[in-house]
């Protein structure tokens, strides 16, 4: 029985008997390209994302070039009057960069309280079978596309706004504050919950075990052990919001204005990816209009390139807690 | 073996459509203003059933880029919501071009504020004063108290061109005007706003909102084709020199002669230039 096993498993071994152990040199070459092209290939593949990214910013600092040397850069950062096509144009630029980080900063005071919040509820409070119904459903906010966020906004909320809370503007800074912080929850949930679980079970019982109540452990330990995933949820989040344009477009109302007195969110605000969209369909190519456009790109690029180091940082620094633990 | 066949189907189709059009190719190219634009690609859709042998491209970046096509010559048509400038019209000439203006139809824009606002007239003084920020509550104009929401296009759209250039004088607007980026959203933004003042183009108006004389003259087809109305104005086609007569160019550009013409303008919003 074991011999006739032995030659069962030796049979597809025989086929190779009449084969040398050494490589005949043709072989040899071949799998030394074989192995090293395949490499390349992959390597290049990969490049490829690479070099978008270092494309995309050669392409919009080229275009904004010709401004940046005809137009006074300090003028386009300190001043608010935004008049492209007028006589003669007006490019401050400060009213729109301003209109971004408003509506991207009321969009996190809205969204970080209830973002991490549910990420504790669905983390260390509710049961994994209701937390594998939510997470789905959450996670369906951010698959809705913007543009029916922007009708939801036009249509729906502006009136609402108007009627009930007597605005006199129904687009306004809350207006796409509010739907912006809604579009950013899925993703300050997701990352959240993420960093709040890897939270290894160890602190938890540890920390139960010294008499801490579950919301002592939540607050003095599991928070202060995931802060760095739990900061970087917020930057991506805060990244979702000033990168989403087409929202904004409709719902903030884009009057190129700074609110006054500042904290008057019942204005409407320009944003920078407004300004872009709206503008761009029809300023003709190779005007100062057109490369000031491409100016704000930089602007708006260098803003989201400074998030996207600080998440990563941050990201970074929770995954080398997540391995020490 | 299903497959085969559909995909020789589809191979002879293609095949069988190439020999059509190779048998008769006559191309047109039409490039310029995005508010000619519905106008336009009606007419070439009407012009591909019609001449099926014809092979009609429609670009729509702007009128200015519609210009700078005809005086290099890389198209038959410009479309343009305006009339050609002194240097586009020098220019051309110079490079042995001789633009021809088609009048095709009529642009009239209409001031349009909520239904239950009383004020039933302006001015176009009272209106840019409005835009400009200087007029910021409806009872300066014999309204109630109630504060002004001025809702303008995006300033790439033809209509804003017509009312930056007609009523604005071109004159820059306050820095509290709101911005929108559609007929039906400006429209849809003064429906649900009590204090707004919005202008859309006269395909737009209905009961949902209430049309404002300006200048004492109410839009319609009429004021409008006849200019009485004032914030109207003319679009064109231009050629090169005025087209053979009988060649696919002046079939094209004297289509809105026709009553498919005619018909076509009226469906998109714009009034005929023609009674008929």
């Amino acid at each position: 029985m074991d011999k006739a096993l032995l030659n069962e498993e030796l049979e597809p071994a025989i086929g190779l008997k009449n084969q040398s152990l050494v490589l005949t040199p043709l072989q040899d070459i071949k799998g030394f390209l074989f192995h090293h092209l395949g490499r390349l290939f992959l390597f290049l593949i990969t490049c490829t994302s690479v070099l978008l990214v270092l494309l995309i910013f050669f392409f919009v600092i080229r275009q904004a070039l010709p401004f940046l040397t005809k137009f006074s850069l300090v003028e386009f950062l300190t001043t608010s009057s935004w008049y492209p096509e007028a006589g003669t144009p007006k490019f401050g630029a400060l009213s729109l960069i301003v209109g971004s980080i408003y509506v991207t900063l009321a969009a996190l005071i809205f969204a970080v309280p209830v973002g991490i919040l549910a990420a504790i509820f669905l983390s260390d409070i509710v049961s994994l079978k209701i937390r594998d119904f939510i997470k789905p459903v959450i996670e369906i906010l951010a698959a809705i596309p913007s543009v029916a966020y922007g009708f939801f906004a036009v249509l729906v909320l502006a009136p609402w706004m108007q009627t009930k809370w007597g605005f006199t503007t129904g687009t306004n800074a809350l207006n796409a504050s509010i739907i912006l912080s809604i579009m950013a929850l899925p993703t300050i949930i997701s990352v959240a919950e993420d960093s709040i679980s890897a939270v290894g079970r160890e602190l938890r019982e540890a920390s139960y075990a010294l008499g801490a109540t579950r919301f002592e452990t939540i607050v003095k330990v599991v928070m202060p052990a995931a802060h760095s995933g739990i900061i970087a949820a917020i930057v991506l989040g805060m990244m979702r919001a000033i990168g989403e344009t087409m929202v904004v477009w409709m719902a903030s109302g884009n009057a190129a204005q700074i609110p006054s007195p500042w904290w008057n969110l019942a204005q409407s605000v320009r944003t920078m990816t407004a300004t872009i969209a709206g503008d761009m369909g029809e300023t003709p190519k190779d005007t100062p209009h057109y490369w000031s456009l491409f100016a704000i790109g930089v602007v708006l690029l260098a803003m989201t390139f400074l998030l996207n180091i600080i998440s990563e940082y941050f990201l970074a620094s929770a995954k080398k807690k997540a391995g020490k633990s | 073996m299903k497959k085969v066949s559909i995909f020789a189907v589809i191979l002879l189709a293609l095949v069988s459509a190439g020999a059509a059009t190779a048998a008769e190719t006559q191309t047109l190219q039409i490039e310029g203003s995005t508010t000619v634009g519905p106008i336009v690609d009606a007419f070439a859709e009407a012009f591909k059933s019609n001449y099926p042998g014809l092979e009609i491209t429609v670009k729509k970046t702007g009128s200015g880029d519609g210009a700078a096509a005809l005086i290099d010559g890389r198209c038959d048509i410009a479309t343009m919501s305006r009339f050609m400038k002194d240097k586009e019209f020098k220019t051309a000439v110079e490079r042995g071009i001789f633009p021809v203006a088609h009048v095709v139809a009529m642009d009239g824009v209409c001031v349009v504020v909520h239904p239950s606002n009383p004020v039933t007239q302006l001015s176009t003084s009272q209106i840019r004063d409005i835009y400009e920020g200087k007029i910021e509550n409806w009872k300066e104009v014999g309204g109630p108290d109630l504060p002004i929401v001025a809702i303008s296009r995006d300033s790439s759209s033809g209509t804003y061109e017509t009312f930056h250039e007609l009523v604005m004088n071109k004159e820059e607007m306050g820095s509290k005007v709101e911005y929108v980026n559609s007929n039906p959203q400006a429209h849809a933004r003064v429906k649900t706003t009590i204090g707004a003042i919005g202008y859309v183009g006269i395909g737009f108006l209905d009961a949902n909102v209430k049309t404002l004389k300006v200048d004492d003259v109410l839009p319609s087809k009429q004021t409008i084709a006849t200019g009485q109305y004032p914030v109207a104005r003319p679009l064109f086609m231009f050629t090169s020199g005025y087209p053979k007569p009988g060649s696919m160019t002046y079939k094209f550009c004297t289509f809105y002669l026709t009553e498919t013409g005619q018909e076509i303008i009226e469906a998109k919003g714009f009034v005929p230039v023609t009674n008929y």
